[in-house]
């Protein structure tokens, strides 16, 4: 795959140059995703990339509708079943046809322990083989949401899989070369062509993918640069067609310069820090048996102690949403009355932490990606010097957003006290949110990503019900319920919504902007 | 920049010379005192910078970004403007300064130490011990300074636990910049060496029954100082520069207390956007520091070495 | 003269050995290799299993030796960031990374002799003393910040040259090169003449102090006293003498270059080891780490073993007191 024949490499070397590029689509964000594997790396920009190469059951456009995709059509033909009726004629990258026995091998893969992306189709209990063009998806409870889910579920071929080896997802064990998280077999409207970690990943148009071609493209290329500023340097002098996200404060010069835009909207991603309510003792604190953040008041003296408006006004310089919910508006369940934020009080903090018993505060590390969201390193050094100032020091952890994750994550068994994440709910759907981020028992796979372990049983049991109720209006007082006591009860510091910004070249005439900042290629149009 | 050795007789002689052509030199004379006004005010930085930004308490988020004093918008109080997080670059240069001058004579001390006492060792007892030694520096030369620093750092990463990490960064990379330089003196000092060594004063004091090391240090090693001072000098803006260096790659000195490296590297980002003064300045001071300790260097080897003259 | 051959290949194997015992070390006691490899919910069993799959149940000797086994096949492991082994990583970054150093010591050969010979000869001159003064300011800038200057000067302000990557490489199936295409090559300069700037100013003051040594010899007082004339007592004679130490020293300093590009390649995201091997320090991505080493370890010895042996060959008196020029910071 990688190598291409001399004779045409050279003719290409030496073809007219711009004429040959004429419709590469070539883009770049600040790292790279982090493997193929379909059912590795629940992670927005890693996920975005495989939507281009890999297509799932439902398909959900960048206006968040669902659209059919591998299955034509799907209803539910028992509370707990849901029918998806298969697409004819589809074939893998590689010509094998498409079948339902990779439905349901895919969804069993994707349901392994070792799998990342386990969340999407965890309350299905079993998958059911009707015929070969039928699968039914059953699931625990009654599920209305299902579809919501299903996007992002992708489906891979058996035989390929089993062919190299990775009929389930593992990562890195020697011997093994993670044959799936190097390579790739979908369906999708794009192929890949050649990828070299870190460096780039090339994809070309399927010639025999089963929809309608809406792009004009005959090539994509993906490279990361880490550096923000030699990005902004590589759109500006057309090396790149688009590129997010565009720093901040190049906004305004991007915006300025001939031949770009900036694409700006609202990101349904929110920005929020995190607490360890569960260990005994703080990781920070060895030998005093004491976890301050076990006591409400001193999660409360964290949250007011945050002056939000100024990391709006100066590290966001005005491109955030500041938030009170941990959903954003677009999500599914939100709540305007719930979106006020408790007011900036650094006094009224550090009178909750003296009655907490911590009047001079005590040591903390904030682990923090740095590559990951929009200022998200700056951010946490805003947040250091503001609960200085109420008697707590934090010590900043900054790092690369594989490494962060790993760290914060089930892989080293939340091995933080305080920290950042951002989360956008998968399905559009406050219950995404607060099964994976509220709640640890709410069904198979729940707090994948609580890592700081906040429960209350109310909200578990409110979740459980959210799952399963399909009355609309009765959901959604329940969602009410959830997120109003998880509020007051300040398991999570909600900071805000980030505004997507992408810079793009005029080169580039048509672009969607999908709020969860994905780049879906098969809607490009270059001029 | 094999140095030759001054004997020991001539010292005195060479000595006033120094001074003499230090004194023809304007430019000389302008590097050091540069370089003299930067030490002392890095020595004295916490005592006299104008706003502590070691304090993150005293950290203004609202006053981040402000340009120097000279352009609209910049404020009497920070002369040559703010940084991301509200810092003054004034000060934040100073205590920068302040640490990459701290790393690199550390750093210098270090290889300094480590190469002279090798290199006197290795000259003065000479057979399989200096066979020994010599062949560690060729392998040692075979890896530029900055690879051995980051290998070292990277071992360190591992063996550390994250959260020390920061607060042993400093000592280890003064360590890996030390650990990485200190064969140009031992291949100087043992050069030097076996002159020495079989000159009479030398050879009197070994018929006396004086101790080796007794010898290698009070009588050999004064008279192999010329060039280590020379090849120092040179070394602590090459420190300085590794530091910088390393900083600048992400791996050096922890961002709360920022190296001059450390400061390009966070205003690099925001160079394009028209932010410039958190770059440039900081830059132009780690040029400044550099060239003039440099040009010392030069100047001290050009008077030390009678060929050239 | 076959004892002085067999005598510097043991030199180089020795020398091979230790830094093959150091990346080893690192490799079997940095972290648990194991831990590294599995997930934290792997049970004792699965740890055990791997362990003795690995080998690490063995005797330490056994492992070094099982080690440099793999090692001379080629096999240096997976590494742990990108999944991937570590031959196959450094294979696909090699080429970038060699044509950006060959160029860079091109650069600073063409420019930094001629200048050399110029301020050579002409000690006094005005034109002298400003290039001797911008090869020490040329010493005293980082590497990094000429980067910066030149990405901020001729590909955001002049919008002439890339300012990152490798732009459109053709792949000959064992190689991949810049040197095809029109934007393969515009993407090499900048990195190009940021890598070569130590160098030069390096090569330039080498220069410069040979000629002023050479041309004080007797030999060359000969040559004027037969009434040569100054271009060839200077081109014919001095020069000549001069470019032996120029080209070993040169040759030699290929293997710092190689180091070198590691902040090259930061500043340009130039896809070569050297960001391979930074992105391992900061992910202690160990066989990533180890393997660079060696692999470095292994160019500096081959190309001192060359040097050396040609040297022999030229000149046998100075086989073993070769000056080797002294590293940088």
């Amino acid at each position: 795959m990688r190598r291409w024949v001399i004779s045409t490499a050279l003719a290409l070397a030496f073809a007219a140059y711009g004429a040959a590029d004429a419709k590469t689509f070539r883009f770049s964000t600040s790292g790279d995703i982090n493997g193929l594997d379909p059912h590795l790396n629940n992670e927005g920009p890693t996920n975005a990339m495989k939507n281009n190469i890999y297509e799932a059951l439902i398909f959900r456009d960048p206006d968040l509708k669902l659209r059919p995709s591998l299955a034509t059509e799907w209803n539910q033909t028992s509370p707990t079943t849901w029918r998806f009726k298969l697409r004819q004629g589809v074939k893998f990258h590689d010509g094998t046809p498409f079948t339902a026995d990779d439905v349901v091998f895919s969804v069993k893969r994707n349901n392994h322990d070792q799998s990342d992306l386990r969340t999407y189709s965890a309350s299905v209990v079993e998958v059911k083989k009707i015929d070969a063009l039928t699968v039914d998806l059953v699931t625990r409870v009654p599920d209305p949401i299902l579809p919501q889910n299903i996007p992002a579920v992708f489906i891979m071929s058996q035989a390929w899989s089993e062919k190299n080896k990775t009929p389930t997802p593992v990562r890195g064990i020697v011997g093994n070369e993670s044959y799936a998280n190097l390579h790739a077999n979908g369906t999708g409207p794009f192929k890949l062509l050649d990828r070299v970690a870190d460096t780039r990943t090339v994809l070309v148009p399927n010639p025999d993918w089963w929809g309608k071609v809406e792009h004009n493209l005959t090539r994509v290329e993906f490279r990361p640069i880490v550096n923000a500023a030699t990005r902004v340097a590589a759109l500006l002098s057309g090396e790149i067609d688009m590129m997010f996200p565009v720093p901040l404060q190049d906004v305004p010069r991007l915006k300025r310069s001939a031949g770009i835009r900036v694409m700006e909207g609202p990101e349904l991603r929110t920005i929020f820090l995190g607490m360890d309510q569960h260990r005994a003792e703080l990781l920070d604190m060895p030998g005093s048996g004491k976890n301050p953040f076990k006591d409400k008041r001193v999660r409360e003296a964290f949250y007011k102690a945050i002056d939000i408006q100024a990391i709006h006004k100066v590290v966001m310089r005005g491109a955030s949403a500041p938030t009170g919910l941990m959903i954003a508006p677009g999500i599914n369940g939100f709540a305007k009355d719930l979106n006020d934020r408790y007011p900036f009080d650094p006094d009224g903090a550090k009178k909750l932490l003296a009655d907490a018993g911590y009047p001079g505060g005590f040591t903390v590390t904030l682990d923090c990606p740095n590559d990951r969201y929009v200022n998200d390193e700056a951010i946490c050094q805003a947040v250091v010097p503001m609960l200085a100032r109420v008697g707590v020091t934090v010590k900043l952890n900054a790092q690369t957003k594989s490494k962060h994750f790993d760290k914060i994550g089930q892989r080293q068994n939340w091995n933080t006290s305080f920290y950042m994440l951002g989360w956008t709910p998968g399905t559009y759907d406050a219950h995404n949110m607060l099964y994976n981020i509220i709640t640890l028992k709410s069904g198979p796979g729940a707090g994948s990503n609580n890592s700081g372990q906040y429960t209350n049983p109310r909200v578990e049991e409110l979740t459980r019900q959210i799952e399963s109720e399909s009355d609309q209006e009765k959901r959604n007082k329940m969602i009410w319920e959830a997120m109003k006591l998880h509020k007051e009860d300040f398991g999570h510091i909600p900071l805000h919504q980030q505004a997507l910004a992408w810079g793009v070249r005029d080169s580039v005439a048509v672009l969607p902007q999908p709020p969860n900042d994905a780049v879906v290629v098969r809607f490009v149009k270059m001029k | 920049m094999a140095v030759a050795s001054v004997p020991g007789a001539v010292r005195r002689f060479v000595d006033s010379d120094v001074f003499y052509s230090f004194r023809r030199s304007k430019v000389t004379m302008a590097a050091a005192a540069v370089t003299f006004v930067i030490v002392i005010c890095s020595v004295l930085a916490p005592w006299i910078v104008p706003h502590n930004t070691y304090d993150v308490r005293s950290l203004n988020l609202l006053d981040a970004f402000t340009p120097p004093v000279w352009i609209e918008g910049g404020k009497p109080q920070y002369l040559l403007g703010t940084d991301d997080q509200g810092r003054d670059v004034f000060s934040t240069i100073m205590l920068g300064a302040r640490v990459s001058l701290l790393v690199g004579f550390c750093a210098t001390l270090f290889a300094m130490t480590i190469g002279v006492f090798l290199g006197l060792v290795s000259g003065y007892i000479g057979g399989t011990t200096d066979a020994v030694i010599m062949r560690v520096a060729d392998v040692k030369l075979s890896f530029p300074a900055i690879l051995i620093a980051l290998l070292i750092d990277g071992v360190a990463r591992g063996i550390i636990p994250r959260d020390m990490h920061d607060d042993l960064a400093l000592y280890v990379v003064i360590f890996s910049i030390g650990i990485s330089n200190w064969v140009a003196y031992a291949r100087t000092v043992r050069g030097s060496t076996l002159v020495e060594k079989n000159k009479e004063y030398v050879q009197a004091a070994r018929i006396i029954g004086l101790h080796p090391l007794t010898i290698m240090i009070r009588h050999v090693l004064p008279n192999v100082m010329g060039p280590v001072l020379v090849i120092g000098t040179l070394g602590l803006a090459g420190a300085i520069l590794a530091e910088a260096t390393l900083s600048f790659l992400g791996v050096g000195v922890p961002g709360t207390q920022p190296s001059l490296g450390t400061l390009i590297r966070v205003g690099n980002n925001f160079l394009f956007s028209g932010e410039w003064w958190m770059t440039i300045f900081p830059g132009v001071m780690l040029v400044i520091l550099v060239l003039a300790v440099n040009l010392l260097g030069d100047w001290l080897r050009d008077a030390l070495n009678p060929k050239l003259r | 003269m076959i004892a002085f051959v067999i005598r510097r290949l043991l030199q180089s194997l020795i020398v091979m050995l230790t830094v093959g015992f150091v990346a080893f070390s690192m490799f079997n006691f940095l972290g648990d290799p194991i831990n590294n490899m599995v997930g934290q919910d792997a049970t004792e069993a699965e740890r055990e299993h791997l362990r003795h799959v690995l080998g690490l149940d063995q005797p330490f000797y056994i492992q070094f030796l099982v080690y440099l086994g793999n090692a001379l096949q080629g096999q240096f492991g997976m590494s742990y960031r990108l999944g991937m082994p570590v031959v196959r990583a450094l294979a696909e970054r090699l080429p970038a990374t060699l044509e950006l150093v060959f160029c860079a010591a091109g650069l600073a050969l063409l420019v930094g002799v001629p200048l050399g010979v110029y301020t050579g000869l002409h000690r006094d001159r005005w034109l002298s003393k400003v290039f001797l003064t911008l090869s020490l300011i040329g010493i005293s800038l980082p590497t990094f910040l000429i980067g910066i200057l030149l990405i901020l000067v001729f590909a955001v302000y002049l919008g002439w040259l890339p300012s990152f990557g490798r732009g459109d490489v053709v792949d000959l199936g064992w190689w991949t090169t810049g040197f095809l295409t029109v934007s393969g090559i515009k993407a090499l300069i900048l990195p190009a003449i940021t890598l070569a700037l130590f160098q030069l100013t390096l090569v330039m003051r080498l220069v410069r102090a040979e000629m002023m040594e050479v041309l004080r010899t007797d030999y060359i007082k000969f040559a004027r006293a037969r009434g040569l004339t100054n271009r060839a007592v200077h081109f014919g004679h001095a020069l000549r003498n001069t470019l032996v130490p120029v080209i070993t020293i040169t040759g030699l300093q290929i293997g710092s270059l190689i180091a070198f590009a590691i902040v090259t390649e930061t500043v340009f995201q130039w896809p070569g080891m050297g960001l391979l091997f930074l992105q391992a320090v900061q992910f202690v991505d160990v066989p990533v780490m180890s393997s660079y080493l060696v692999l470095i370890a292994f160019f500096f010895v081959a190309i001192n073993l060359v040097v050396d042996l040609l040297y022999y060959f030229v000149d046998p008196r100075l086989r073993a007191d070769r000056a080797v020029a002294s590293g940088h910071g």
